[in-house]
């Protein structure tokens, strides 16, 4: 990435804490997975309220980015904050000290995730789904977990569902009450892992309205997508990775309509 | 309408007399089945015959004793003895299934060792075995580890046990039976919760984590209640299993079960087959219970797809049909 804003790393030393306008720093971030190393040093930087948008081939590693994000994946090297906290380490006299579980699992509630295949729980209402980590995880009441979670399925479309069980949904819709159930946990932050590449097409543009208001709200999402329509009109900042590693990034109507590398405009030249 | 040579057309929406008659054809003919029906009737009937005419089944005599107070008493004992130890069992096979699928080396292989031990060895020889518990100590003592060892190293009299019971008080035959039967069933559950367990998809853990949940929340609010969907029918399997399985306790010897109880009338009496005959309709009425328990309890865990299924049925007559 070009520029180095205040509080991110450099070479001589990682600061004990990013600055307060940034969600999320990677720093040199690896992972393999035995011997297939599947990120080799991810930097980068999403600032509060930004949209990022991650793009690039399958196999580029950008979806096992994101599980990084919040830990889904241990980074093999490198260091990863989000919301200021090194994600599943506490640091100490320059030692790394791996978190217990239920740590990890406090850290993860303000980290909102969508997947590409839904994941809803399939033998819980569309309600359940929605009520279930505030109530579980939060502690919350049952009243006041079930009227915040009509406001949110209003708001994506779908309150006359809440009875309904996920199998009897459409993908589309399916998707949204995801959308609707990560944010029941009003996370600071959003990810997105492909979450319209399992869709009909004709459904794809109802998810992805949803997640254009959400933008518009000012929340703090990195997106990884292959929707190029999406990352032009809503993205602050587009990201093209392959092999591991973040090949070009900056606005995506400028990286988009003039790749300055030969391997984006390969990649860009097929999908676009 | 139509010319012979032309292709019939399609109906359109509007021409409802236009449909095309249904099929007329003669069905193929299955004689097979008229020959086999036959025979069949003949056994069938020969079978009939012999359970009436032959003396040896004694029916009076089977129906006088059969719910005379001691075998009444053993159909309870072995009830008893099924459900307390597929419930002991049930727990202990979760228990060891999450051991095993969990992180932990040593739990892993512990779970693994005890699967391994009550799997191999026969029920019949645990029931002996624990029947015979007994002998290896005369009372139950509770107290601190290797006493009779680290005590004298430091000069210390007596024992360090708080706590002591005859063995013969605790490990009554009713409790040796049920423990052979629950070590041995928590070993095939262990199995059946681990299938079930693995299969779910993984996705429902990340989307779990996801959310803040931790492991064992995660477990016991998404993992488990999805994996009883294929934990359930075996384990109704089991059941049965194991109601059949308490007529081995009488090794122990357990007599106050159902089996032992009925072999004893006919001992006494030397009319044994109508007692054996007994226990068959016993057995038999039990199970069948069971097996319709097992039906509804299936059924209300596929409720999500059912509904779903119901669904598309009217969505597709309302499509109109």
């Amino acid at each position: 990435m070009s520029g180095n804003p205040s509080g991110t790393p450099d070479a001589a030393g990682l600061p004990e804490r990013p600055a307060d306008d940034l969600m999320v720093v990677a720093d040199g971030v690896h992972k393999s997975f035995g011997r297939l190393e599947v990120l080799k040093g991810i930097d980068l930087q999403v600032r509060r309220g930004e949209v990022m948008c991650v793009v690039g081939p399958s196999g580029s590693g950008k979806s096992t980015f994101l599980r990084c994000i919040n830990h889904l994946e241990k980074i093999t090297a490198g260091r990863l904050w989000v919301n200021g906290r090194l994600m599943g380490y506490r640091e100490h006299d320059g030692r790394l000290y791996e978190l217990h579980d239920k740590q990890v699992a406090e850290q993860r509630r303000d980290i909102g995730m969508v997947f590409q295949s839904f994941n809803l729980f399939p033998h819980m209402s569309v309600m359940g789904n929605v009520i279930e980590a505030p109530v579980q995880v939060k502690r919350e009441s049952r009243a006041q977990a079930r009227a915040r979670a009509l406001e949110l399925l209003e708001r994506v479309g779908l309150a006359d569902k809440a009875e309904s069980y996920p199998r009897q949904l459409s993908g589309g819709q399916q998707q949204r009450v995801a959308i609707a159930r990560a944010l029941a946990m009003r996370p600071e932050l959003m990810l997105f892992d492909e979450p319209t590449s399992a869709l009909d097409p004709e459904l794809v543009g109802e998810v992805l309205e949803v997640m254009k208001d959400l933008a518009r709200e000012g929340m703090t999402m990195v997106v990884v997508t292959h929707e190029m329509g999406f990352a032009r009109e809503v993205g602050d900042n587009l990201v093209f990775m392959d092999g591991g590693v973040v090949v070009e990034s900056g606005d995506p109507r400028e990286v988009l309509g003039d790749p300055k590398h030969e391997r984006t405009r390969a990649f860009l030249s097929k999908v676009l | 309408m139509n010319t012979p040579t032309e292709p019939p057309r399609p109906a359109g929406p509007s021409a409802e007399d236009s449909r095309p008659a249904p099929v007329k054809a003669v069905p193929v003919r299955h004689p097979g089945r008229w020959v086999a029906s036959g025979v069949l009737l003949v056994l069938a009937a020969m079978f009939v015959n012999m359970l009436v005419t032959n003396e040896k089944f004694n029916w009076p005599f089977m129906f006088e004793h059969m719910f005379s107070a001691p075998v009444l008493n053993g159909v309870w004992t072995t009830l008893k003895l099924t459900v307390l130890a597929m419930l002991l069992g049930i727990s202990l096979g979760i228990a060891v299934a999450v051991m095993r699928l969990s992180g932990n080396p040593v739990l892993a292989t512990l779970a693994w060792l005890y699967t391994w031990f009550f799997r191999a060895v026969p029920r019949l020889v645990l029931c002996v075995l624990f029947g015979n518990l007994g002998i290896l100590y005369q009372n139950l003592e509770l107290g601190l580890p290797f006493d009779n060892h680290w005590m004298p190293l430091l000069g210390l009299e007596g024992d360090a046990r708080f706590f002591s019971v005859p063995m013969n008080d605790v490990l009554t035959p009713f409790m040796a039976a049920l423990l052979a039967l629950a070590l041995s069933q928590g070993a095939y559950m262990a199995e059946i919760v681990r299938a079930g367990l693995l299969s779910v998809d993984k996705g429902q853990t990340e989307a779990a984590q996801a959310l803040g949940m931790s492991r064992g929340k995660t477990l016991r609010r998404i993992t488990l209640p999805q994996a009883l969907r294929v934990i359930v029918p075996p384990t109704g399997n089991e059941v049965t299993a194991m109601l059949k399985d308490t007529s081995l306790v009488s090794a122990i010897p357990l007599t106050t079960e159902l089996f032992f109880q009925l072999q004893a009338i006919g001992n006494r009496t030397f009319d044994l087959f109508p007692m054996l005959v007994a226990a068959c309709i016993w057995y038999l009425a039990i199970t069948s219970l069971l097996m319709a328990g097992q039906f509804f309890l299936e059924r209300s865990f596929t409720k999500g797809d059912r509904k779903a299924q119901a669904e598309i049925a009217i969505m597709q007559s309302k499509a109109g049909h």
